[in-house]
């Protein structure tokens, strides 16, 4: 599972630096930023849903990965 | 205090009023109703204003800043004097680009890491007024949340930002009353040394001379490219902090704290798992979402069908866009728990509520505070409960019975 976050669509709301502090910080001014790059590592798969489901802009998304051929 | 004369409503889709006292009352059957019959309604109301009531057009609106302006926020019959993009209250009433800059000298004092240090205190306050709550309770177990508990919170939190005198609370909801609620409908003089103006005014001098650590103090010593701020807008700038972050959260407290009053089953589980709070605490923003905004239609634009013409008002019901079945499952059911939520509590687009952080704190630690102390309460007449009308909704009358006070008064001092 990879995670991406679009910097231009986030707000400040903050929903994902408080429901999943592991894959969130917030600078100085408020706006997420994303700690892992790519993966999410598997016991954070529930956070990062999470992360998704309540950030009022979709500024952050989840990609499956592809299965091995 | 009293209005003028106002038109009964006949029809919302044609005629609403979103200052009469039933739409205060009953907003979420109204924005329903609307949403199924007219999603875009219009009254001639206001010089002409229109209400989308859909999660997908308020969206939308809201993250439009080409076709409408914040120029003006607030509906009234009078035209909003200061041009975009400043406004008369910077940020909330500017337009790129002069927003985002006007927004970022703000920011870092309002961000989550910035607010922490403001939990403590402010849990040690709520404590305080329930104390006090619980000492003078009347045998009935009688008491007016809304005025003895909710409104006092934000007042003292936003008077320690600003650095001004908790004490004048009192001023502070009397402009919020004249300002907000009764917005262009009061034409009652007032006299110059009690305006908001007068009051900024003389905080703002006292600073002159000696520098002070409070937001007026930093908003005093703040340049733009190398040039200080106006006067008018530090001046905006402070009335907008003390307007914005008293009444919202005031409600928003109330409300959840009125949700609470009716359903015993729901207190008794946050209290038996605190972990849900945090989701709790979203999920009354969402159901209970005080702040509805406001644009102009800057350029013609065509929205839902209809045509809206520059100069319109539009209102931003976030509230409603919180109840859509379109975009929430069970919207008009509190699910303390519910996992996913983009609620628009505090608003979409550029403008996100620059306290949301503050807000989220408030309403988590009055929740808590309340809840440990008075873990069981209801309603003590729901007739009695009155909402404010304006664009800002939550209870301001809400008279609740403490069940069993003997066992909550002992429980003082335990956490």
């Amino acid at each position: 599972m990879k995670i991406s976050f679009n910097r231009d669509a986030c707000q400040g709301h903050n929903r994902c630096y408080l429901l999943a502090p592991e894959l969130f910080d917030v600078d100085d001014e408020g706006y997420a930023v994303l700690l892992v790059t790519g993966d999410v590592p598997e016991q954070l798969h529930a956070k990062a849903q999470l992360a998704v489901d309540n950030c009022p802009e979709y500024a952050i998304t989840l990609t499956e990965e592809n299965p091995p051929a | 205090m009293s209005g003028p004369e106002r038109c009964p409503v006949t029809d919302w889709q044609t005629d609403f009023d979103h200052t009469a006292p039933e739409y205060a009352a009953d907003a979420p059957a109204i924005w329903q109703e609307l949403r199924e019959t007219c999603p875009v309604a219009h009254s001639d109301r206001f010089g002409g204003t229109w209400l989308p009531t859909r999660h997908e057009d308020i969206s939308a609106i809201a993250h439009d800043t080409e076709h409408f302006t914040s120029r003006g926020v607030i509906v009234s019959v009078l035209e909003p004097q200061v041009p975009a993009p400043v406004g008369y209250a910077p940020p909330i009433s500017s337009d790129p680009p002069f927003h985002q800059i006007a927004r970022g000298l703000l920011l870092p004092a309002f961000a989550p890491k910035a607010i922490r240090p403001l939990e403590a205190p402010t849990r040690a306050f709520c404590s305080q007024l329930i104390d006090q709550i619980l000492v003078d309770l009347p045998t009935s177990g009688v008491v007016d949340v809304a005025e003895q508990y909710a409104q006092h919170i934000p007042v003292r939190v936003i008077a320690h930002m600003l650095g001004v005198p908790a004490e004048d609370g009192d001023r502070f909801r009397d402009f919020i009353h004249r300002i907000l609620e009764m917005a262009g409908q009061n034409d009652e003089p007032v006299a110059a040394e009690d305006t908001m103006l007068h009051y900024i005014s003389a905080q703002i001098e006292k600073r002159r001379g000696e520098p002070t650590d409070d937001l007026i103090g930093f908003l005093l010593q703040a340049e733009i490219d190398g040039v200080p701020l106006t006067d008018d807008h530090v001046g905006g700038t402070i009335a907008l902090i003390l307007l914005a972050g008293i009444d919202t959260t005031w409600s928003a407290i109330g409300a959840s704290i009125w949700y609470l009053a009716q359903h015993p089953e729901e207190c008794a589980r946050l209290v038996a798992q605190p972990e849900l709070m945090p989701f709790a605490v979203e999920e009354m923003l969402r159901a209970f979402a005080p702040v509805t905004m406001a644009r102009k239609v800057s350029q013609d634009v065509e929205l839902g069908g209809k045509q809206l013409h520059e100069g319109d008002w539009v209102l931003l019901p976030f509230p409603s866009a919180n109840r859509d079945p379109e975009f929430f499952e069970n919207p008009n059911e509190v699910i303390l728990d519910r996992e996913k939520n983009r609620h628009a509590a505090f608003g979409l687009g550029i403008h996100r509520c620059l306290g949301s952080n503050l807000a989220r704190m408030e309403l988590t630690v009055a929740l808590e505070e309340w809840l440990a102390r008075v873990p069981e309460f209801e309603l003590a007449d729901p007739e009695a409960v009155l909402w404010s009308t304006g664009q800002v909704r939550g209870p301001r009358k809400l008279p609740i019975r403490i069940l069993d006070p003997g066992t909550s008064a002992t429980t003082k001092g335990a956490r």
